[in-house]
């Protein structure tokens, strides 16, 4: 049995822009094994962000086929694909993309919510990760009263909190002081080994790709060099 | 949980929009639950004087309530009293009456002599002290001002009543010291051609009637304004008796008002029936409640087919079809009202919706990406939608409760329709909980129908375009 958490075979992309198809992704096939820190590197405009949509199931390929912990995601339904999203996946955007009416609390606790956590575990989880990413003493703060660093530690939080199989991160540390970033990078990898659980990121932070264990560069949508670190 | 928290805080994201929204709301439920109390006061005010007046179902002859108008006296029901006591001893129907009694319809020519004014009447013969009963009845609680009782003295049967209308047409505002009655203009056009007609009858013969049928009560001769009133007898022979009026009812409705006399039972059938069998054109029920009405009257019918008697039933509706308009028509408006005002919360809470929709793509998109299924996103917004309904519902009653809670105490007296005299206004809300809530719940779920087009627009949008919704 393979250990691949991820693969895709001849993945394309192409959206459609007004009276112009785009390409985002160009036939590109590749597996990532699982428990690893896997790094999406490539210029603004590469399709990174696809790719990791794609990889998430929050996207749909136009063909080809994506393979997720064993699970070929075409074959779902929206809905079987929206659990397997809660069980299986945890997304940090770029843009943070926090529930603005939910306290930094509560949106660490959703995740678990949707998984069907009991209260009381719920509570003791979501405020262990608060506590991971610094944050207990702003649990009752809304997203409007944090900074940006806070809110992408939120993010990151609400993101492990479920510890899922797999976790996607659109830039996880751009918003965070080197210091911040080095003990985000260091749950994670306690994660990953404590969870199992594999990282893939789309980052352009030396720090944050110094620590991968692979990395895939694409340019133009096409995949254009896989390498072990 | 979660979501209920959710949309609690989201419809107060945009603050003036949701009160905007939400008060739409409630002016539309206070406006249906005012009007629709004032109908629901207008339907028991008419409901209440109908029975009052009528009772609830009334026995005739068969073909009486078709044919018997023009000549009630030769539809009387015979040996009366047997189906009477028949009604009165049945336990179901006892259980349900408050009494049975019966009545004799009649039609003639009433004149003063006072006055010397005559013209047609229409006159019911009663039982004075079940009448007064009846008029007792007020189930719905609507605290009608009620005429005055009969009054009548026990020893005199010739003591009766006359619509207000007809005590003015009669001459008889002063006798009877009736307020607010206008005088005869001068110069008005004399009806002595009509009375000479009269005249012309065998006058002799009425004299000796009228002197048979005076008074009991030598006294009461003086003591009341007196009127003739003359009707044939069920063999078609006149007969004339003579009336002592104790006062002026008001009738309701204008043309009963100008033309009515109430005279007890025996005097009634006493000018209908002369020596011969007496009898009655109805036997009238009236029930505690309105609703038991289709029993008794399935009651009366197998009674009746038992005991193989020719009678039929009519309910106080088919007797009195101004009441059914009246419903009819205010049930019409009512309708109306309440559609237009179904019509505005729609409109208002789905622009709402619609707009909190494009506002919050970005966190559909979100929630959609954390593992919420689109029926979870729907659910969120036609939760929303129904939050905004119940808030904006609750406020409309508090406010309709407060409205009619003023109204009722301002002491606001008018003419309601099917009556003659001011009743306080009364908006007949405290007493109607179940017209309340089903107004609240029929605002909630329209508000709730309002944000189905824009939750399922909300479900259906695509995770990644709604993350890159700015």
């Amino acid at each position: 049995m393979s250990n691949h958490v991820v693969t895709l075979t001849n993945v394309t992309k192409t959206y459609q822009v007004g009276a112009e198809k785009v390409r985002a992704v160009r036939g590109i096939t590749l597996s990532i094994p699982a428990q690893r820190f896997t790094m999406i590197v490539g210029p603004s405009g590469s399709g990174k962000t696809t790719l990791l949509n794609l990889i998430g199931c929050i996207d749909a390929p136009s063909s080809g086929e994506v393979e997720i912990s064993g699970r070929n995601v075409g074959h779902l339904s929206d809905s079987e694909v929206s659990d397997f999203r809660a069980a299986k996946v945890g997304f940090i955007f770029q843009s943070f993309s926090l529930i603005p009416v939910l306290s930094a609390y509560e949106n660490v606790e959703y995740p678990l919510l949707l998984t069907g956590v009991g209260a009381r575990e719920r509570r003791r989880t979501a405020l262990a990760m608060l506590e991971a990413v610094g944050l207990t003493a702003q649990r009752h703060q809304r997203p409007n009263e944090l900074s940006g660093g806070q809110k992408q530690r939120v993010a990151i939080a609400r993101a492990l909190v479920k510890r899922p199989a797999i976790v996607l991160a659109d830039e996880p540390t751009a918003n965070l002081d080197s210091q911040t970033g080095a003990s985000i990078i260091a749950l994670m990898r306690r994660m990953q080994t404590e969870s199992s659980t594999t990282f893939i990121f789309a980052s352009h932070d030396d720090h944050l790709i110094s620590h991968a264990d692979e990395i895939f560069t694409v340019r133009d949508g096409e995949l254009i060099e896989s390498a072990n670190a | 949980m979660m979501l209920f928290k959710i949309a609690s805080r989201s419809i107060f994201r945009n603050t003036r929009r949701s009160l905007t929204t939400m008060l739409t709301i409630a002016i539309g439920t206070a406006a249906t639950l005012i009007f629709g109390a004032y109908t629901t006061f207008v339907f028991y005010g008419i409901e209440t004087s109908t029975v009052e007046r009528l009772g609830h179902l009334t026995v005739y002859r068969q073909g009486y309530f078709d044919f018997g108008s023009g000549n009630p006296a030769i539809w009387g029901i015979a040996h009366y009293e047997t189906v009477l006591q028949q009604i009165s001893s049945d336990p179901v129907l006892s259980s349900l009456t408050v009494i049975a009694t019966p009545v004799q319809s009649l039609a003639g020519i009433v004149e003063s002599s006072a006055s010397d004014e005559s013209r047609t009447f229409l006159g019911t013969g009663f039982v004075p002290a079940d009448r007064d009963l009846m008029k007792h009845w007020d189930e719905h609680g609507t605290a009608l001002l009620r005429a005055n009782g009969t009054d009548f003295d026990a020893a005199d049967s010739s003591q009766g009543i006359v619509g207000v209308g007809l005590a003015r047409i009669l001459g008889l505002c002063a006798p009877l010291k009736l307020g607010n009655c206008p005088k005869l203009p001068t110069g008005a056009p004399s009806d002595k051609a009509a009375s000479a007609d009269v005249a012309a009858l065998p006058s002799q013969n009425f004299s000796d009637l009228v002197a048979r049928d005076t008074a009991d009560d030598p006294a009461t001769a003086n003591k009341y304004a007196r009127i003739d009133l003359l009707a044939a007898t069920a063999g078609g022979a006149p007969n004339v008796v003579n009336l002592a009026v104790r006062h002026a009812e008001p009738q309701g409705v204008r043309e009963l008002d100008d033309a009515y006399v109430g005279m007890q039972l025996p005097l009634a059938q006493q000018l209908v029936y002369g020596r011969g069998e007496h009898r009655v054109t109805g036997i009238v029920l009236q029930l505690h409640r309105t609703e038991d009405m289709q029993q008794a009257r399935r009651r009366l019918a197998e009674i009746f087919a038992s005991r193989h008697l020719d009678l039929e039933v009519r309910d106080f509706a088919e007797l009195n079809p101004f009441y059914t308009q009246v419903v009819n028509l205010f049930g019409g408006i009512f309708s109306f009202i309440a559609v237009i005002i179904g019509v505005v919360v729609l409109f208002t809470v789905s622009n709402a919706m619609g707009m909190s929709v494009v506002e919050r793509t970005d966190e559909i998109g979100t929630t959609r990406a954390l593992g919420v299924r689109r029926s979870g996103i729907r659910r969120q917004f036609l939760l929303e939608g129904a939050m905004l309904g119940f808030l904006g519902a609750t406020v409309g009653v508090i406010l309709a409760l407060a409205a009619a809670y003023f109204v009722n105490r301002a002491g606001i007296s008018y003419v309601p329709p099917a009556q003659a005299e001011p009743v306080p206004l009364r908006l007949y809300m405290f007493g109607a909980p179940l017209f309340i809530v089903k107004v609240w719940l029929t605002l909630i779920v329209v508000a709730t129908l309002a944000a189905l087009l824009p939750a399922n627009r909300a479900a259906k949008l695509q995770i990644v375009d709604a993350l890159r919704h700015v």
